[in-house]
């Protein structure tokens, strides 16, 4: 199968590849996918006054998938959380002009952003709860 | 060294220019129709077909009269598994295969038993070998046929035919063997195994597309198929159509040849495959070899690089041409049946890569072949969240993972 020139460039030079500690109240994490699905996405970002300051992807899939999240990684950077949520898995179809088959990578970006954001509201909630416990 | 590199040669192989030569009259000079009886076109044409029948029947412990020659091993494992299914259905309508099979036994399988036949698909153990004891229980009065096949395309496994063909025989069912990854790579003896069905194909063999051949025993026994496909009655009316006279020329050259070079060819791609292994496991952690170890086709390597997919892995090496058990292509997204077969994770399978050697593989671009690979799975790894967590010392079964 061809691939389109932006995922060939996501996938032979992605952005963002690595990881922030995970325990950081500051950082939110996203894992989604399944091994046996044959795609596993981490993205995380980092939170500074409802604001993505910065984002790390680490992908296990096809070249699609890398491109993806290494896309989403790009976008989320400098928006905020509102703004972030409301990346739909439609945008980066059309981005990296993915054919049909590859869509459920686009759908499994999309999750991992939200996955991301979830993670990093639910650790405020507990960071602002736990001092008053 | 020429890139991009071909390391497929289970999917299928180059026509060798010496087969090229040899078929080239047979378009231009000898075209007559082998079936014409009445002028020189036809006899020609059918004094080259019959040598070739001759040969090809001759090579694997038969003989020519007993080849019914096909468009393909497709065909000839549909003629073999329906055309016995439907000539002795009287005796009973029970087939036994295995999963690991082609697509081209068991979808003929399958159909049969929409056709209320009834199917037994043996189990296989995690090398891909069947036990010889669960066939000769499975085995019962309505058992008409055996399918299993010599050497598996995908995880180059082979079948102790011997040993079936003495328990098919001894229980007087059919034995067919899908050998189209065997014929030419390994030596093939009907008689020693008392093979009943056989087939093969060309294009894995240095020969023409579009050509192979069923071996139909003709005694001890006699065995009978219904026709598949009607008409001008060639092929002792198992298979109509005209012969494909370039082509059956073309398949005997290719067999002459694979024959002639066997021993050395063997040894050869077997050194080239080993050290291809070799290489890949002194550098990189977390490979997994699947098919046997040993028990296997000379060409055929069959790995998984743990924590990579393997699409990704191809598209980092897309200078060599090899075969992905994922199946992320595919609109089902489900790795390969075969790998799952054998109880291999789907995550090991989304992680599996094929590699064919042949007769014009070269150790020069093995070692190219090696580097690239173990480049792309240290890239990929980088980048892989599961190498990540594997090297935290997470256990991964353990994860909760939203599968999608």
């Amino acid at each position: 199968m061809a691939y389109s020139e932006k995922v060939i460039d996501h996938y032979n030079d992605p952005r963002n590849v690595g990881s922030f500690t995970k325990n950081d109240d500051q950082v939110g994490t996203g894992l989604v996918g399944a091994p046996e699905c044959g795609d596993v996405m981490k993205l995380q970002i980092k939170v500074e006054d409802e604001k993505i300051v910065d984002a790390k992807f680490k992908t296990f899939g096809c070249g699609s998938a890398i491109a993806s999240s290494s896309l989403a990684t790009e976008w989320v950077k400098g928006k905020t959380l509102d703004e972030a949520l409301a990346i739909q898995n439609t945008e980066i179809v059309k981005e990296l002009s993915l054919p049909p088959v590859k869509i459920h990578c686009s759908v499994l970006a999309e999750d991992a952003i939200k996955a991301a954001i979830k993670d990093y509201r639910k650790r405020q909630d507990i960071a602002i709860e736990s001092p008053a416990a | 060294m020429k890139l991009p590199i071909y390391l497929d040669y289970n999917a299928t192989t180059p026509t060798d220019p010496r087969v090229v030569e040899t078929m080239m009259p047979y378009f231009t000079q000898t075209y007559g129709n082998a079936a014409s009886r009445n002028h020189q076109f036809g006899w020609e044409a059918e004094k080259a077909v019959e040598k070739a029948r001759d040969l090809l029947g001759e090579t694997i412990g038969g003989s020519g009269r007993e080849i019914v020659l096909t468009s393909g091993a497709t065909e000839s494992n549909n003629l073999a598994i329906l055309g016995a299914a439907d000539f002795y259905k009287d005796k009973g309508r029970h087939i036994i295969t295995s999963p690991i099979e082609h697509k081209a036994v068991i979808d003929p399988c399958q159909a049969l038993e929409q056709r209320g036949y009834e199917v037994t698909f043996l189990d296989v153990d995690a090398d891909g070998c069947i036990s010889l004891e669960q066939l000769e229980k499975s085995i019962r009065p309505d058992t008409v046929l055996v399918s299993l096949m010599a050497g598996n395309n995908e995880i180059g496994t082979l079948s102790p035919l011997e040993e079936i063909g003495k328990i098919t025989r001894k229980n007087g069912v059919l034995f067919h063997t899908d050998a189209t990854q065997a014929v030419g790579k390994i030596p093939v003896d009907v008689e020693r195994m008392n093979i009943d069905l056989l087939s093969c194909t060309a294009h894995k063999m240095y020969g023409p597309k579009g050509m192979g051949a069923l071996y139909v025993r003709r005694k001890k026994p006699r065995v009978r198929l219904s026709p598949i496909m009607f008409g001008g009655g060639h092929e002792r009316g198992m298979r109509s159509g005209t012969l494909n006279v370039p082509g059956i020329v073309g398949f005997a050259k290719a067999l002459e040849l694979c024959r002639d070079e066997m021993e050395s060819e063997a040894e050869r791609q077997t050194a080239l495959r080993e050290r291809l292994h070799k290489r890949l496991r002194a550098a990189l952690d977390h490979i997994k070899l699947n098919g046997h170890p040993t028990q296997r086709l000379p060409n055929n390597l069959n790995v998984s690089f743990g924590y990579v997919e393997g699409e990704s892995l191809i598209m980092g090496t897309s200078d060599i041409a090899v075969s992905s058990g994922s199946a992320c292509t595919s609109a089902s997204l489900e790795p390969s049946y075969v790998l799952r077969a054998l109880g291999i994770g789907d995550d090991l399978a989304h992680s599996s890569i094929r590699f064919g050697v042949g007769r014009f593989t070269t150790e020069e671009e093995i070692d190219y072949t090696a580097d690239k690979m173990i480049f792309a799975v240290k890239r990929l790894r980088e980048m892989s969240p599961l190498y990540e967590m594997a090297q935290e010392g997470i256990d991964l079964s353990t994860v909760e993972w939203t599968p999608h």
